[in-house]
């Protein structure tokens, strides 16, 4: 299994650890509603674990994007800045925001596998 | 007061008389001024935003104050409360109005038709208890008020909602814009006028609450009519330049501030027959006669990132210039649309403001509203 959830509804996928692709969930899409606007993160800067590497703003809302774990992002979605839609019609998938270079795993493991970020979405 | 700001946890959220066919037909149900109401339904805002331009949009607006003013002192007694020509008002006519208080500042703003033998108002849904009161202390001994919660209250709106709604009674479509009366509506009795918040042509129906659903059916059977909820409805009625209560204007703001100028009649304002006898006048002339030091005024993003209601608006410098009351991104236009108080130096069309979001001074500037035109059936 190489995708993992936070509790802020983002998701992680390892499958190479030099561009983990980091996304929001559909239920956080869906909580948000129609996405029209994305701030990205700066390619080249570390991030902590839990900082602030972006937003995602709806029509009603604006959120931030958290840091799953540590690391360098090393790109971002262009297509995304310029379909914000994309975070809605594939959230998984071409809705990504951005690629990290991760800088220790070991956070990575810690995170929810998906029956766990199922069971945390039961408790809503 | 704070008290009764706050939402309290324990008291259940009202229901209109839609609810449950706001659940079938899969609405993200919110609370809101103490009723659970739709934000959106599977379609999402942006996509209702746009059935209402160019379609029809049903929205429920239940929740909303319907009050009945009867007895003939009725539009005399609410001239004492508002600033408006009502005495005036000829039957079949609407006028838009408003609470002010004794500082010149705004308890509320509401709709006023005159019919057969009362004045029909409509109020928004988080002040209709206090208008109720403010009503009842100081003209209940001048007039009956009636308040109607057994009424619900629908908006079809858009530039095909004429074309639906005449296909339940084709006599509607003799309405113009701002004028009201009673038709009979998939077997209902109704009070119909043509009116709305969304910058369209269109209606808003009072109907008996116990026939609101299947009114409400027979209205989305229509080929042009698709529901709409409150999400599209703030986003219709900010790129249309039309207030918000409690956001663009409230207690602390005149009429003269907020550019509803135009809403007072010329028989109200200094010099006219009837100047003054509301609350708060002697403000309010002050304003209209001296001018005002701050003024509401439209904003439009030249960068495309969504300005929201509390972010600061400065100079060039970073020096303060005032705040945005409402805004986002606007589903017509595609620019971030905004409204905020601005010292008049700096609200002259065409001037260019900053925001500040997350750090950054996003270039914004002062445009006049509405953002997209008006399509009223006049």
């Amino acid at each position: 299994m190489t995708t993992k959830f936070t509790a802020d509804h983002e998701w992680i996928d390892i499958e190479h650890q030099d561009a983990a692709v980091v996304g929001i969930t559909l239920h956080a899409q869906d909580a948000l509603g129609d996405v029209v606007y994305v701030d990205l993160p700066e390619v080249g800067r570390s991030y902590a674990q839990g900082e602030v590497a972006g937003v995602v703003e709806s029509v009603k809302a604006a959120a931030d994007i958290y840091m799953p774990v540590n690391g360098e992002v090393v790109e971002v979605n262009e297509a995304l800045r310029e379909n914000p839609a994309l975070a809605n019609s594939d959230p998984m998938g071409a809705g990504w925001f951005f690629k990290l270079k991760v800088a220790d795993t070991t956070q990575f493991d810690a995170l929810m596998d998906p029956p766990g970020y199922d069971d945390l979405l039961k408790t809503l | 007061m704070s008290a009764d700001a706050t939402p309290l946890l324990h008291t259940p959220l009202l229901h209109t008389p839609l609810h449950a066919l706001h659940l079938e037909l899969g609405a993200k149900m919110v609370p809101f001024a103490g009723y659970a109401m739709p934000v959106q339904y599977p379609a999402g805002i942006l996509a209702e935003h746009r059935h209402c331009r160019h379609e029809a949009a049903l929205f429920d607006v239940s929740h909303m104050g319907q009050i009945q003013l009867r007895g003939d002192g009725a539009a005399a007694a609410l001239e004492h409360l508002v600033p408006q020509d009502i005495i005036d008002l000829a039957q079949g006519k609407q006028r838009y109005a408003f609470f002010t208080n004794a500082q010149g500042g705004l308890l509320d703003d509401l709709m006023v038709t005159r019919r057969a033998d009362h004045l029909f108002l409509v109020v928004n849904a988080g002040c209709k208890a206090d208008d109720t009161q403010h009503l009842a202390t100081n003209i209940g001994h001048r007039c009956t008020i009636v308040p109607m919660p057994e009424h619900a209250l629908l908006a079809l709106q858009g530039p095909k909602a004429v074309l639906a709604l005449a296909r339940l009674n084709p006599a509607v479509a003799t309405l113009s814009f701002m004028t009201g009366g009673d038709f009979e509506l998939a077997g209902a009795h109704c009070f119909v006028t043509r009116s709305g918040y969304t910058g369209e042509d269109g209606f808003e129906i009072s109907v008996p609450g116990a026939q609101a659903v299947a009114l409400a059916r027979a209205l989305l059977a229509q080929p042009e009519v698709k529901p709409a909820g409150l999400g599209a409805r703030d986003t219709l009625r900010l790129e249309a330049g039309l207030c918000l209560y409690g956001h663009d204007i409230d207690t602390r703001t005149s009429p003269i501030e907020a550019g509803l100028t135009w809403a007072i009649q010329k028989v109200r304002r200094p010099g006219g027959a009837r100047a003054g006898g509301y609350p708060g006048a002697n403000v309010i002339e002050g304003h209209l006669t001296m001018g005002v030091s701050v003024k509401r005024v439209g904003l439009v993003g030249l960068e495309k990132v969504p300005v929201r209601e509390g972010t600061a608006i400065v100079d060039a410098h970073g020096s303060p210039l005032g705040r945005v009351t409402s805004g986002t991104l606007g589903p017509t236009v595609h620019e971030p649309v905004a409204m905020a108080y601005l010292a008049v130096n700096h609200a002259g069309l065409q001037q260019e403001v900053y925001a500040e979001v997350r750090g950054k001074r996003l270039p914004m500037r002062v445009s006049p509203m509405p953002f997209t035109p008006h399509r009223y059936h006049r």
